[in-house]
């Protein structure tokens, strides 16, 4: 009888584990079947490399949130950091013009003083955090704010655009092919790779998962916290700044409703991926799942007029939960229950 | 007691000197707007700025006030100020919301001043002695005859709104009753949210599901910017196809100037129209011809002809 029971519970929890970490993939299949339905063009070569370039964004910022969440933080101030990072970039490559012309040179300019500001506003989040023993939600609720107010003051309430000849050297970053996938999408599989390397196979990867699961078991265990969580926001930083530096070429332009939500739809990627909101446990993998999942959902959206305008923030809403609720939800676990 | 008395004679000397200030400008304008988070709303700022600098040249004794307000209960806080501290004689208002703004606006009026509103009208009608605003339903129609007459029937057009609003409706609803019967198809209409990155995103999409479009109402200049870089990525800017925004630009109206052919026309809805505002309230003190009433500007179709009296290269927008 108990031998039974525990068997039974034993397979079940096997196979709950088992939809946990596939959850995400099924989901993401659920939606392309769906999507080529609704309209076969779905699958067509150009829309598929549309939703991967356009997944890059969210899914190279989710990237880095998922270091964050791991690690018992969270950043908000992701969307307002790729803003102002943009604009600023933007300034600097036009001012740089003068001196060093319209080449290549401004544009490696540009990125430097794009990955600088990216690290240097992930210190102040981090710092702020740990030295400054404020909880990271109004940390980055705070700047946040700021970074957003900064791109609105710096584009003088307008839109910044970068200069029309940069544009030509830069134009290649966002729209060129490399092998058949365009260049953002190969940034996002490095990112990717880079970032599951770091999670699962370094004790950084470890220390954060530690942190997030106990801080304070964490303490005693020698791990220096507080230099592991400032370095989950440095790493923030640094993948919205490689984010930004694929946005700029695509428009040429920010202004204030640049990035707008990004932080949110951040979190939610990393959150469908399998992450845990609370920390403690993260999915690479999971994440970059997500991020496409999400990007997914726009797109099949506008690939069909059955559904009012109105109610795309239902439909988005409604598989969020519904791919996370595949994870946790206690379906896969009902015959351990009888 | 000694301090207390030097004190009042300073308050004193300091009234007489305040009045003194205020009387030499006679006529006293409050212009309150929201404070400029986006790019139309900066280029109002910024005629709002000039109509003030020209008026005040042109008329020594009329005081121009402008303040703008982040939310409304700011605006509303503002408008009070106005009254209190700087006893304005007439009022130019934008609301943020009609609703929060409308009891505040009202208190004004009852100060005896003239209340001028712009663009968004308030929840009671009456209140207002002039309103001038953009024409919302005329920029769809204006939009659809200029479709009408570049396309013909069995024509495909997709369209690219803005963000769910009143605002949207109007034009959307008055485009399609003007298209209606001419045998243009309009294949389908989604949300970009006056925005670049939507605007880009809905077109590529718009792409990959229809094979043959002919021409787009993007309704924004900022969405027909995502709208053009959509449609050079996929190599379909060519062939006769057009795209018609709306608001007026700078850089699209320097576009329709140089003989942009893929954005060849732009339909008006002006952030200048502040500087309209205060131009009547001003002429309300100094025209011998009445001013109370309506002014609903024209939705005016900007051609390479006309462009040029509707280029600010210096506004932010």
């Amino acid at each position: 009888m108990t031998e039974t029971a525990m068997t039974t519970a034993k397979s079940s929890k096997l196979n709950g584990f088992d939809l946990k970490t596939a959850g995400p993939a099924i989901a993401l299949l659920i939606l392309c079947v769906i999507g080529f339905l609704l309209n076969p063009a779905f699958l067509s070569e150009g829309n598929i490399t549309n939703l991967l370039t356009r997944s890059a964004f969210i899914g190279i910022i989710a990237v880095g949130a998922t270091f964050v969440i791991t690690a018992g933080g969270i950043d908000l101030s992701v969307g307002s950091m790729a803003a102002v990072i943009a604009g600023v970039m933007i300034i600097v490559m036009n001012g740089a013009v003068d001196t060093f012309g319209t080449g290549l040179t401004t544009v490696l300019i540009g990125c430097g003083c794009s990955i600088i500001l990216g690290l240097g506003a992930g210190l102040v989040n981090g710092l702020l955090t740990t030295k400054g023993k404020i909880e990271a939600f109004i940390v980055t609720l705070g700047t946040m704010g700021i970074y957003r107010s900064l791109v609105t003051y710096f584009a003088d309430g307008g839109t910044l655009s970068l200069n029309y000849d940069i544009r030509g050297v830069y134009r290649p970053v966002y729209y060129e092919s490399f092998l058949g996938l365009p260049i953002p999408v190969w940034v996002f599989i490095i990112v990717s790779i880079a970032g599951w390397f770091l999670m699962n196979r370094t004790a950084f990867g470890r220390y954060c998962t530690a942190i997030g699961s106990n801080e304070s078991v964490a303490k005693y265990s020698a791990i220096k916290v507080d230099r592991v969580k400032t370095l989950t926001y440095v790493i923030q930083g640094l993948c919205v700044s490689l984010a930004t530096i694929i946005y700029v070429p695509r428009l040429g332009s920010a202004s204030s409703s640049t990035g707008v939500l990004w932080e949110l739809e951040a979190i939610a990627a990393v959150i469908i991926g399998g992450t845990v909101l609370k920390g403690g446990y993260g999915r690479i993998g999971g994440t970059i799942l997500g991020a496409l999942i999400l990007t997914t959902i726009g797109n099949i959206l506008n690939f069909t007029d059955m559904i009012s305008n109105y109610l795309n923030g239902t439909m988005q809403g409604l598989i969020i939960i519904i791919a996370v609720w595949l994870q946790r939800g206690d379906w896969g676990r009902k015959t351990s229950a009888d | 007691m000694k301090t207390f008395s030097k004190l009042g004679a300073l308050a004193t000397v300091a009234t007489i000197a305040l009045t003194g200030w205020a009387n030499a400008e006679n006529i006293k304008i409050g212009v309150s707007y929201p404070t400029p988070t986006h790019a139309w709303a900066a280029g109002m700022n910024w005629h709002a700025e000039k109509a003030e600098e020209r008026l005040e040249a042109l008329y020594p004794d009329v005081d121009l006030i402008l303040v703008n307000s982040p939310d409304p209960s700011a605006q509303a806080s503002a408008l009070e100020d106005l009254v209190s501290v700087h006893q304005i004689d007439a009022l130019v208002v934008l609301p943020f919301e009609s609703e929060p703004l409308t009891d505040p606006v009202l208190n004004v009026k009852k100060s005896g001043a003239l209340i001028t509103v712009v663009d968004r009208g308030l929840s009671q009608p009456g209140i207002e002695d002039i309103y001038v605003a953009g024409n919302n339903p005329e920029l769809g129609r204006v939009s659809a005859q200029y479709m009408k007459g570049r396309l013909k029937e069995g024509d495909n057009i997709v369209i690219l709104r803005g963000i769910p609003t009143l605002i949207d409706n109007e034009r959307f609803d008055a485009f399609m009753a003007e298209i209606e019967g001419s045998g243009i198809n309009v294949l389908d209409h989604k949300h970009a949210n006056w925005n670049r990155d939507d605007g880009f995103e809905v077109m590529q999409d718009f792409l990959s599901r229809f094979p043959d479009i002919d021409a787009v109402w993007a309704q924004d200049d900022d969405i027909a910017i995502g709208v053009v870089a959509a449609l050079k990525q996929a190599g379909r800017d060519g062939n006769g196809m057009f795209v018609v925004g709306g608001a007026g630009m700078k850089e699209t109206i320097k576009g329709i100037m140089d003989g942009n052919e893929l954005v060849p026309v732009d339909v008006l809805y002006p952030p200048a129209m502040i500087a309209t505002a205060m131009d009547v309230t001003v002429a309300a003190f100094k025209s011998n011809g009445p001013v109370a009433g309506r002014y609903i500007l024209g939705a005016t179709l900007i051609t390479p002809e006309n462009a040029a009296s509707f280029y600010f290269p210096d506004s932010p927008f």
